[in-house]
């Protein structure tokens, strides 16, 4: 091993298990993460449950079309409380210390998302207990293709808002960024409700959304089989591809922009 | 140290933020061993030499040499062999000191059984090891700073970069972070650049260059910088000073500054003149006499032709 990549593993592993371990000394951010979505799933999902139809889907309920989306808003909060720390650990935390260490920007980057998805992603994970009540049994569902999906629209996720954080400079910022773009995103992703007709301007809007394509490949690896919803009518494979694409395309934003803006 | 190659050499640093260039070409060279000070007061481009060696900003131009060789400032060679200690937190409040510092042994690939050793040698250095396992955010803000100190050395770097290092501490953590240095620069042989706008600071330093608009004005020890400036800074502390400066002007010639409770004069031979105006001077007009050589703050005025301290640089 080189030494350049000895350092760089260093660096990943260090900002990584920084994240995990914070997460886990703060009680009430633990019950908070994990008590948030249910209750969201329970009220939002209950309150629509008696009118929601889908066409697509006949027989469809709510609380199961939301649940999904549930899931992949865990990992969209825990990237968004995860990266605006950023903003301070830069300048008066311990990231100036690694920024300093001999590790890359890129070991930086990817250390940190890596970090943020685990949180995102623990957090998900002890939600997917509940996928029973939401009519998931836990023999039908693809669990590698679900954890595929998670881990990379998390990653992804994570260092999209890695990137934001380090652009905007200050959390008032950033937090306008969340407001009208990332929550929009998730609402407009197909996780709250069906984008309607295709051709309508949800469902193309719906089309170079990332994170529709992450909702998409969720709820076909929970259902078990390997045909999306439409729009996005092509196979759960093909979404795969997208979030993938996706997060390489979010962890080299990051890096361009941390080499970038010093 | 003449004749031996400095283990630091900086070339015509030019550089700042996005729209502003505040570095207009800064040069010098730090000798082995030695505590090199940049002095300047706030906006003088003190943080900007910083962050730029450090490579938290990209400079316009850098020629930088370690141990004459050519390097990239912040680059991956230059982070290996340097430690930073930063002006702002760098700590995590989550984390215990034990743990900030094997993160940082890990940060810097230092083999396990070494780190250990180094570990708990740094906790005894910096007087943390009954607080070890301890959260930072339980910590006093002078168990912090030395903390941030330790964590700058875990992997034995050569050189020790510091912005600011003893800002906001009270008289007497400042001279026990100086014992701190002073000390690892005889056990470790450490070579250290830090930035301060504290004259008595600077003062402590080996050598030092004087920062003002992003260009140095002067280089070189505390002492002989001092003795550029001539003459002797006399305050004698009265009750009516109004009254004193003018009984000065009248009855020995002696132009003299007016403060609020004393009156201020700079005079070659202080100690000749101090006995002379005691004499003559009927009792109980003074209250004491003070005799000064002065301090880097009257270099900085001197060479510069602007006070030291303002409204944006307080004392």
């Amino acid at each position: 091993m080189t030494s350049a990549l000895r350092d760089d593993l260093a660096t990943i592993t260090v900002l990584a298990r920084r994240d995990v371990l914070r997460f886990f000394r703060q009680p009430s951010r633990l019950v908070g993460a994990l008590m948030q979505p249910v209750v969201f799933w329970l009220l939002i999902g209950g309150g629509f449950a008696s009118t929601f139809q889908y066409a697509a889907a006949p027989g469809l309920g709510y609380m199961q079309y939301f649940y999904p989306g549930i899931v992949v808003m865990m990992v969209l909060f825990a990237s968004i409380f995860g990266t605006i720390t950023v903003i301070e650990d830069r300048h008066a935390g311990f990231l100036q210390s690694v920024l300093v260490s001999p590790g890359s920007r890129a070991a930086v980057v990817l250390g940190k998302s890596l970090g943020v998805s685990s949180v995102g992603l623990t957090q998900a994970a002890l939600f997917l207990a509940l996928a029973p009540l939401a009519g998931f049994a836990y023999a039908t569902i693809d669990w590698p293709t679900l954890v595929a999906f998670l881990v990379l629209g998390a990653v992804g996720l994570a260092a999209f808002g890695f990137a934001l954080a380090w652009v905007t400079d200050s959390s008032q910022a950033y937090h306008a960024v969340m407001s009208i773009v990332l929550l929009p995103a998730w609402i407009l992703s197909g996780a709250m409700f069906p984008p309607g007709e295709p051709g309508s301007a949800l469902a193309s809007l719906l089309r170079y959304n990332p994170m529709s394509y992450i909702v998409s490949g969720v709820r076909g690896a929970l259902q078990g089989d390997a045909r999306a919803l439409p729009p996005l009518a092509g196979s759960v494979a093909a979404d795969l591809v997208w979030v993938a694409v996706f997060a390489a395309a979010s962890v080299a934003l990051a890096t361009w922009t941390v080499y970038k803006r010093r | 140290m003449p004749g031996e190659a400095p283990l630091l050499s900086v070339r015509g640093l030019r550089g700042g933020y996005r729209k502003r260039t505040v570095l207009q070409g800064v040069d010098f060279d730090v000798a082995r061993g030695e505590i090199f000070g940049l002095l300047g007061p706030n906006g003088s481009g003190k943080s900007t030499t910083f962050l730029s060696l450090t490579g938290l900003l990209r400079p316009e131009h850098l020629e930088l040499r370690l141990d004459g060789a050519l390097i990239e400032a912040g680059g991956r060679e230059m982070r290996r062999r340097m430690g930073v200690v930063f002006q702002s937190p760098s700590v995590d409040p989550n984390l215990s000191p034990r743990e900030h510092l094997a993160l940082t042994a890990r940060l810097h690939s230092v083999p396990t059984d070494k780190a250990r050793a180094r570990i708990e040698a740094l906790l005894a250095f910096a007087d943390l090891a009954d607080r070890a396992d301890d959260k930072v955010k339980t910590l006093s803000g002078g168990m912090r700073r030395r903390l941030e100190l330790a964590r700058a050395l875990v992997h034995s770097p050569s050189l020790l970069v510091l912005d600011e290092p003893t800002v906001g501490l009270d008289h007497a953590s400042f001279e026990r972070t100086w014992t701190r240095l002073t000390e690892l620069r005889e056990r470790e042989g450490l070579t250290m650049v830090m930035t301060t706008h504290r004259p008595e600071e600077a003062a402590r330093c080996d050598r030092l260059a004087i920062l003002d608009g992003g260009r140095i004005v002067a280089t070189d020890t505390p002492a002989r910088l001092q003795a550029a400036v001539s003459g002797d800074i006399i305050t004698l502390t009265a009750r009516d000073p109004d009254e004193l400066a003018a009984w000065l002007k009248a009855h020995l010639d002696l132009d003299a500054r007016v403060t609020p409770d004393s009156v201020v004069i700079v005079c070659e031979r202080g100690h000749a003149l101090i006995p002379r105006i005691v004499e003559a001077l009927p009792t109980g007009r003074l209250e004491a006499v003070n005799l000064q050589r002065p301090s880097l703050a009257e270099v900085f005025s001197h060479l510069t032709g602007r006070a030291f301290f303002s409204a944006e640089n307080p004392a």
